[in-house]
């Protein structure tokens, strides 16, 4: 059966196309592109993705209102019902708004937008998202963001790193997040929301494909399942 | 009526643009500030049935992200 991908697009968005391509890449389907006012995702979907961008122009919080929007709705019963929903930069944001995973972005401590490619290391290689890494392994991606300020009570920390939930760490400090949290899975472990951004790293020619595996594995992980 | 919601940073959490603005202040002269918090003031024109209930709940559901801010409803009498 052909992987079944859709790519969530909120006014402002600017990342779907690129996590799209990433998607159709990889496995060789194109994904589905669904618009945020859409009540109803299509059937049968293998894997969602909430791109990065600026979704409502970041108005009152960032995340905050496209998390609130019909389509959300769907994508929470669907991560809900086990389906893999990742959340990049801004989806990650709209992740933690719509209650999916734990704690809150906040603008970044430096209080200035960083640009750059961020070295990362997998602290998770056992989930959907991250088989295709080693344990331990350090990886570069870039990030783009002004509000990728992790934060969580430290109840909230200790629950998440006991669980093995922490997927990536930033080795440098990146943003003032707490302990360094560049990217967290839910309790499930069929919702990863990260900062860095893997489908901006899909291919050597166009800045280092790190990113790469993190998609493979999905496709991988569905296939064989 | 008029009602409004203020949002602030729960204590604890750390809070970049109150600590940007107290430079800024210093850097100003004033002297003898010893912290800053920023926070934010949402003013909303409701039907005067709109119960406290109500409000609360938008300010739970969307006003207010309470894993990282408290909200404090001010109602306005009307004139």
């Amino acid at each position: 059966m052909a992987f079944r991908s859709a790519v969530i697009t909120f006014p402002g968005s600017n990342c779907d196309r690129d996590l799209a391509v990433a998607l159709e890449k990889v496995s060789g389907t194109p994904a589905l592109r669904v618009w945020h006012g859409d009540a109803e995702l299509p059937e049968r979907l293998d894997f969602i993705g909430v791109p990065g961008g600026f979704s409502y122009g970041d108005y009152l919080r960032c995340g905050a209102i496209a998390s609130r929007s019909p389509i959300m709705r769907a994508v929470i019963e669907a991560a809900e019902r086990g389906v893999p929903v990742l959340g990049v930069c801004n989806g990650f944001q709209v992740l933690t708004e719509s209650g999916l995973l734990p704690g809150a972005l906040m603008r970044n401590a430096q209080l200035t937008f960083t640009c750059r490619t961020a070295p990362l290391r997998v602290e998770n290689s056992q989930s959907l998202f991250t088989g295709g890494y080693e344990q331990g392994q350090e990886i570069m991606l870039p990030v783009a963001h002004h509000d990728g300020n992790y934060f969580a009570d430290e109840d909230t920390l200790d629950r998440i790193e006991g669980e093995g939930r922490v997927a990536f760490r930033y080795l440098d400090t990146c943003n003032g997040s707490r302990r360094d949290i560049a990217g967290i899975l839910n309790h499930a472990g069929n919702v990863l929301g990260m900062m860095p951004h893997p489908e901006r790293a899909i291919e050597s020619d166009h800045g280092g494909s790190d990113g790469r595996a993190l998609f493979e594995s999905a496709v991988k992980g569905l296939v064989a399942a | 009526m008029k009602v409004r919601i203020h949002v602030s940073l729960k204590p604890g959490v750390l809070d970049p643009q109150g600590r940007a603005v107290h430079h800024a202040l210093e850097g100003l002269g004033f002297s003898g500030v010893e912290d800053v918090r920023v926070g934010r003031l949402i003013e909303l024109e409701v039907a005067d049935s709109t119960s406290e209930a109500e409000l609360e709940d938008m300010c739970r559901k969307l006003l207010a992200n309470t894993v990282i801010e408290n909200f404090r409803i001010e109602t306005m009498e009307t004139a």
